[in-house]
């Protein structure tokens, strides 16, 4: 099945999960490029995301599998129709031919940025660093049965604390990316609830890079 | 640094709708641009984007050059409790810059419930309510829109009204508003100017004023040469009328997801109690050819998989069965899924819906409005018990175990009798399926919904009195108790919100100040449940020292100045009159069809006969 890599940026990041899907439903009806559909009473087309990108969090990195109905188009054609038809936040970087097994696909390479209004307040990169090496970091995770303590450190592979400039602290961090998955924003609640004085004026994530078990690119 | 909204962004629900950025929204280089419209719509994005006239009207002022029309809706609560806490203006989605920059602010107001929402979206906007308040041609206020045909509870605050279809008459506005902010004209000028735009309604160039027993008595022109009749427009042949066939295709889901092709105009029925089907005669139709083509730039402009095809009652449209032979191939092969809305329950309608498979997806519907044959005649709804119970017979056979029925209450003439006979109606299409279900093991579901009956300006009930909402909720538990099996549903409109629309849709001037203190104290999105603040507005009635029970239970006598007497909406008072007294009689008026019954619209027309 082939596989789009695209990214979702700017605006792109307010549409949810439910309607990007309608969104490259239509972006690919609107490239003249038809969808197998689903079998059943209402045959919809079929495409499938990869790892659902919660609504705010920007990303590089995302995967869609579709299979065309109809005769084949080369995989650049693919791509240049498809930005065509899409908005502006949606951009597909690339459309090739058999990706790997979805669940090969292990881990998450992201940014979470934490703004300080009034600049990162001195020790501040210190204190986060070692917030994250403790033994272990119990968070609130919102679940069906209410929220939840979870300690988000065995999900949490790597991290990087660097100043990106003098209002931005950056956590680079490779997290876990499914069975289970950790929400990278957990790290900037877990700053927020054990560092209140160093809680940030804005924080938000972006998805970098997808890995595998053994830390190698996934595509 | 994140800029503001984007920090505020995360934190409302459904961010998406205020950012604009859609497919097919239009951009334009400011630079180029003479005249800024805010389009605004006074609701929440889903409603908004669902409306044809505002894509229509958005299509039409964009195609005009130096002008740019960008869109605007009320924020969520959320949202606007963000605004407010970080004094953020109300900003138009494509340039995102405040309202309050724009030369034009233009509304659509299709629902009564929304009046509260065009005052708060001006606040919001930090533009001054009252058109008085506001100088100069800068942030001139224009609404047009069905509420448009009693205009008068928002007389203070809008500076002129377009009255009917606008496809026309608002390129004419904003030519002239064009040329009037190049040559640097008054306010004053501007509305004397457009007001001889026909259509065009100036509410400052009247004075109201009112006999001891509070009825209006005379509506006194204030400027020489004001015309005392103010005639809405249409579109003489939609074949050649603009359609927004590449329209904005929202990004995030909306309540109408999906393309939309209105097929006609106007509607032949005459049902008594229906504002629009006698404020949007006289009746025009579009050619099936124009429609497909239309149809297929749509779809493939659009690329969704669902076409609704849109009007008041799509049965009647002359070309069903020839643009469905159009359409059949065109959706089998592109796999798009046809709906038709308002299908009547006639034989060529349900075999229609048997190809279309509605029935499966949606259940049956029917909209009797009245629970006996002598009410059905009173309100002219034209639709038997036998047509119900044959139709409901097929679909029962067919395997379907889903009806869904919709009443009104509080009708003229409406006695305990005419209440129960719903609850005889809904025993019978019981006993229908009992004898004619294939597969009973489901069981039937039946729905029953009953709405308050609202009295609407410019139709045969417009002098109507409303019951009390007491009285209607007496008539729902008579109802409720006469409902036995467990098959029932029921549902009701809560009263309160259905006085308030009586209240507001047969309104004066004197409910500009009523509306300015419920928005003072907070009143806004008052369609919906979560908003709705009943108290509030009685506390804003009392303020204002204005009875509601006014322009409700009263009734207005047959021979009393209306405030909407001056807006011509084709159909005649005379004919309203007849239409009235008919339905006293219990005598039905056959539709369009059958015979023309002399409703007047027809003289808009030019050159072609109505309902040809
Ligand atoms: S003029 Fe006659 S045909 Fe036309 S809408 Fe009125 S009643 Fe119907």
């Amino acid at each position: 099945m082939p596989r789009v890599l695209f990214s979702k940026t700017g605006n792109g990041v307010w549409i949810s999960h439910l309607d990007l899907m309608r969104l490259f439903q239509r972006a690919f009806q609107r490239a003249g490029l038809p969808l197998k559909h689903s079998q059943g009473f209402r045959p919809r087309p079929v495409v499938s995301i990869a790892l659902p990108l919660s609504v705010g969090v920007q990303s590089v990195c995302e995967l869609l599998d579709f299979e065309l109905d109809g005769p084949p188009v080369a995989m650049e054609e693919i791509q240049a129709r498809l930005n065509q038809a899409l908005v502006a936040g949606v951009t597909v970087q690339k459309v090739y031919e058999a990706g790997r097994k979805l669940k090969e696909l292990a881990l998450l390479g992201c940014t979470v940025a934490l703004e300080y209004d009034a600049g990162v307040p001195a020790g501040c990169r210190e204190a986060v660093e070692a917030l994250f090496h403790q033994a272990r970091l119990l968070v609130e995770k919102k679940g069906k049965n209410g929220p939840q303590e979870q300690d988000i450190l065995p999900m949490l592979h790597s991290l990087d604390v660097v100043q990106t400039d003098g209002c931005t602290l950056a956590l680079k961090a490779v997290v876990s990316a499914q069975n289970p998955a950790l929400n990278p924003m957990l790290l900037a609640a877990a700053v927020e609830r054990y560092l209140p004085q160093l809680r940030p004026d804005f924080a938000h994530c972006r998805r970098e890079e997808l890995f595998d078990a053994q830390g190698q690119q996934f595509r | 640094m994140t800029q503001q909204l984007q920090r505020i962004l995360p934190t409302v629900q459904k961010p998406a709708r205020y950012v604009g950025g859609e497919y097919n929204e239009i951009q334009k280089d400011p630079a180029t641009v003479r005249v800024n419209v805010a389009f605004c719509f006074p609701d929440t994005y889903e409603i908004g984007m669902s409306n044809l006239g505002m894509r229509i009207l958005y299509g039409v002022m964009n195609q005009m050059d130096g002008i740019w029309c960008q869109r605007v809706f009320a924020p969520w609560g959320d949202m606007e409790q963000a605004m407010v806490e970080n004094g953020l203006p109300l900003w138009a989605l494509e340039s995102q810059r405040p309202v309050k920059e724009f030369d034009l602010i233009a509304f659509t107001i299709g629902y009564e419930m929304s009046y509260t929402n065009v005052l708060n979206m001006l606040r919001l906007a930090g533009i001054p309510l009252r058109s008085a308040q506001r100088e100069g041609l800068h942030n001139l206020v224009f609404a047009g829109g069905v509420c448009a045909f009693n205009p008068e509870p928002l007389a203070e605050f809008v500076d002129f009204f377009s009255l009917g279809e606008g496809e026309e008459s608002t390129v004419e506005i904003l030519s002239l508003y064009d040329k009037a902010k190049c040559q640097g004209w008054s306010k004053e000028h501007f509305l004397r100017e457009v007001a001889k735009i026909g259509g065009v309604y100036v509410p400052s160039f009247y004075r109201h004023e009112y006999h001891k027993d509070g009825s209006l008595s005379a509506i006194v022109p204030l400027e020489d040469g004001v015309p005392t009749k103010i005639t809405k427009r249409i579109v003489q042949d939609l074949d050649k009328a603009y359609y927004p066939v590449k329209t904005i295709v929202p990004s995030t889901e909306i309540v109408h997801d999906r393309s939309n092709l209105e097929v006609f105009r106007g509607c032949i029925r005459g049902c008594r109690f229906c504002q629009a089907g006698f404020s949007c005669r006289p009746v025009r139709k579009k050619s099936p050819q124009v429609l497909y083509q239309q149809a297929a730039e749509l779809l493939e402009n659009a690329g969704d998989n669902e076409l609704n095809l849109s009007s008041l009652s799509t049965s009647d449209y002359r070309g069903l069965q020839e643009l469905m032979e159009l359409l059949f191939p065109y959706c089998a092969e592109h796999k798009i899924s046809l709906s038709v809305p308002s299908l009547r329950a006639d034989n060529f309608s349900r075999a229609l819906m048997q190809k279309l498979q509605t029935l499966r997806k949606s259940g049956l519907t029917f909209a009797p409005e009245a629970g006996t044959q002598r009410l059905r005649d009173v309100i002219n709804k034209n639709l038997t018990e036998e047509e119900i119970l044959t139709t409901c017979a097929n679909a029962f056979s067919g395997g379907w175990n889903n009806v869904k029925l919709y009443f009104m209450l509080g009708l003229p003439s409406e006695t305990d009798e005419d209440v129960l006979g719903i609850a005889q109606l809904v025993y019978r299409v019981i006993q229908t399926w009992k004898a004619t279900a294939s597969n009973k093991k489901r069981g039937l579901r039946v729905h029953v919904a009953t709405a308050f009956f609202v009295p609407k300006p410019h139709t045969p009930f417009q002098w109507e009195a409303q019951i009390t909402p007491e009285e209607y909720m007496r008539r729902v538990r008579l109802l409720k108790e006469h409902f036995y099996s467990k098959s029932v549903e029921y549902s009701y409109h809560a009263p309160d919100l259905s006085q308030l629309e009586a209240v507001l849709a047969r309104g004066d001037r004197r409910l500009g100040p009523v509306l300015e203190e419920a928005v003072r104290r907070g009143a806004r999105l008052d369609g919906w449940d979560e908003y709705f603040d009943y108290n509030l507005w009685m506390e804003a009635f009392a303020a204002c020292g204005v009875d509601p029970h006014f322009y409700t239970t009263r009734g207005f006598g047959e021979e009393e100045l209306l405030p909407w007497d001056p807006i011509d909406v084709g159909v005649t008072k005379d004919f309203l009159r007849r239409e009235r007294h008919r339905a006293y009689d219990g005598q039905i008026t056959q539709d369009c069809r059958h015979g023309c019954s002399g409703c007047g619209a027809n003289t808009m027309l030019k050159g072609v006969g109505c309902d040809a």
